[in-house]
């Protein structure tokens, strides 16, 4: 073996060991298993819980998060990541994790307020000025409209949309499914492209100037704004929208095996404290804590928003009928 | 024989089962869940088949674009020396090491109808690129372009110029010289780089969900509609969608090899190196 070979061999054993003795010198900790615009929520979120689980316990925890495409989230957890918390931004994913009894079957019951320590609804993001004078759902399927939306099928982001138009459709007088249908059927029509994400389908707005809207989350708004500056476009709320909820959960069978159900169930417990809120109203997310929502007031104008729960009767329902194979979505396009 | 031959064919064989057969006959096992019925439903179901050709067309167009224009590349960056060729070397390989979600996006931004691209070609010719079929094929075509042109290199490289001298001699005229006598030998190391380049553009994702505009029936290639249905939790669904494409790329990979094998027995040329 030559001189340049046994270093090289060297180096790579100290790394393997490194690799096989990280767990160990980690400090006792939860992973959070997230969705992709979590990210800078939690980034906010976790310090502040650490510095108060230690001033409680003096303890020093480090939490840990993960982020991807939620759906793509939870089935690692479902083949073996060790998530302790799953934090997620639709129930249909925490549902599938339940099913497959990871997760508590209910765990909606678990925290306060359907187990989603805060909220956000779909508004509609314009060109400056609104030179297209949209309003309101009905605006949007007018002939020569074009709306940005990300996949109804494959996104968060897209299914909130899509329904969000479908209980508009509902509300009106004489509404019932097939109005809502043939409704969002030309909401459709006036979708030239189907964003890969959220993120995505901002770019395509926002830099590539494609479409007259983009349907987005209210917290999504601001973080456009940030980005791309405040005079660029004008956000409009329609008459009503739909609630989104994140459902927080915690992971039956990794948090006893691991032990750290006290740990997991304090973190969670936290997103309702005062402190908490905080953080998600600063990320644009609407706090469940009334005297933290009167605080912020000034960024969360009244809008009107039904749940997916009480229209219709939750995700388990709504996602057959509507993303399923041969749901709505299907029948518009003809998809047999 | 070599010597080691059994231990080195065991060592194959293992590892080739390890690393492909073993995934491959999970995912038959997992659509064996379905019945051969329910199976046939969502491998033949109208968007299904409408992606099927997505994939499959704009992923055989940008080989045969790969192939043309990257035998061309590939036979300049041999034989023509220029400055700056180190560079245009090195670029070649770029579609390699960018990561394809960043190609997707760069792509859609250039060529959509407000992009440097995109622009002019909607102005003046009317084309629209981004978010339609046409930017599927802009992007496998760049995802895929490496592989032909470093396919044919060290083969073009092997071309003695003295063959090329006693065509001339023997009389024939360029264009000659080039159909009769070089291009037989290249076909073997051209469809290897073809088939390649195919058979990477079925399986890309990454950069086409950002360029496609993903309308179902229209501009959804099959890995978004395995993707789609994962998203439902439908992972029977998911592997029967996977089990065909495979089936249909094993298919036509066989076939294109079988094409291979026979030219290279016909021409004797650098073939059996490639295969």
């Amino acid at each position: 073996m030559s001189q340049t070979c046994r270093e090289v061999w060297k180096v790579f054993v100290i790394l393997a060991s490194m690799l096989v003795a990280a767990p160990v010198w980690a400090a006792p900790g939860l992973l959070n298993v997230s969705y992709d615009v979590a990210r800078d929520l939690y980034k906010d979120f976790n310090p502040q819980f650490e510095k108060h689980w230690k001033e409680k316990t003096g303890e020093t925890v480090e939490v840990r998060q993960s982020h991807g495409g939620s759906s793509k989230q939870v089935r690692s957890v479902a083949d073996g990541l060790e998530a302790d918390v799953v934090t997620m931004n639709q129930a249909s994913d925490v549902n599938f994790l339940a099913e497959k009894g990871l997760v508590a079957s209910d765990y909606a019951k678990k925290f306060p307020d359907n187990a989603s320590p805060y909220t956000s609804t779909m508004v509609f993001i314009v060109r400056k000025g609104n030179p297209k004078a949209l309003k309101d759902w009905n605006d949007l399927v007018q002939p020569g409209v074009q709306i940005i939306l990300p996949h109804p099928k494959n996104t968060g982001n897209g299914r909130y949309s899509y329904l969000a138009a479908w209980i508009y459709a509902l509300k009106q007088p004489g509404g019932n499914d097939r109005t809502a249908q043939e409704f969002v059927g030309k909401l459709l029509k006036n979708t030239p492209l189907f964003a890969a994400g959220g993120r995505d389908a901002t770019t395509s707005f926002m830099q590539r100037k494609q479409g007259d809207v983009l349907i987005s989350f209210e917290s999504e708004a601001e973080l456009i704004a940030k980005e791309f500056g405040k005079g660029e476009f004008d956000i409009v709320y329609p008459s009503l929208s739909i609630q989104a909820e994140f459902p927080v959960a915690i992971v039956e069978k990794v948090v006893d095996k691991k032990g750290t159900r006290k740990l997991a169930e304090a973190y969670l417990n936290y997103l309702w404290s005062p402190e908490g809120q905080e953080v998600m109203a600063q990320n644009y997310l609407r706090p469940r804590n009334p005297a933290v929502l009167k605080k912020y007031e000034a960024q969360f104008p009244p809008i009107k928003t039904y749940s997916v729960d009480e229209v219709f009767g939750g995700w388990s329902k709504a996602t057959p009928a509507h993303f399923g194979d041969g749901g709505s979505f299907d029948r518009i396009y003809q998809i047999k | 024989m070599l010597p080691g031959f059994g231990v080195s064919l065991g060592l194959t064989l293992t590892y080739l089962s390890i690393l492909i057969l073993l995934p491959l006959s999970g995912l038959l096992f997992r659509s064996a869940s379905l019945g051969l019925d329910q199976f046939w439903r969502i491998a033949t179901s109208a968007q299904a088949v409408a992606s099927y050709r997505v994939t499959f067309g704009a992923s055989f167009l940008a080989a045969l674009i790969n192939a043309f224009f990257g035998l061309i590349v590939a036979w300049i960056l041999v034989r023509t020396p220029f400055p700056g060729k180190r560079f245009v070397d090195v670029l070649v390989d770029l579609p390699f090491a960018l990561p394809t979600a960043v190609a997707g996006i760069t792509l859609a931004t250039l060529t959509a109808n407000t992009g440097w691209i995109g622009r002019p070609l909607e102005n003046i010719f009317g084309i629209r690129v981004a978010f339609t079929p046409v930017g599927i094929v802009v992007a496998l075509t760049f995802i895929s372009l490496p592989f032909v042109v470093r396919t044919l290199q060290p083969v073009i490289e092997d071309i003695e110029p003295e063959i090329e001298e006693a065509a001339a001699s023997l009389g024939a005229s360029r264009f000659q010289t080039f159909v009769r006598v070089l291009f037989p030998g290249l076909l073997p190391a051209l469809l290897t780089g073809f088939t390649l380049s195919f058979s990477r553009a079925i399986g890309e994702y990454g950069s086409v969900i950002f360029i496609a505009g993903n309308l179902p029936m229209v501009s959804e290639i099959t890995p978004l509609l395995i993707l789609s249905k994962l998203e439902q939790y439908d992972i029977p669904g998911a592997t029967a969608l996977a089990l065909v494409m495979l089936m249909i790329s094993f298919a036509l990979l066989l076939c294109v090899n079988t094409l291979q094998w026979w030219a290279a027995d016909r021409h004797g040329g650098n073939g059996e190196a490639d295969a």
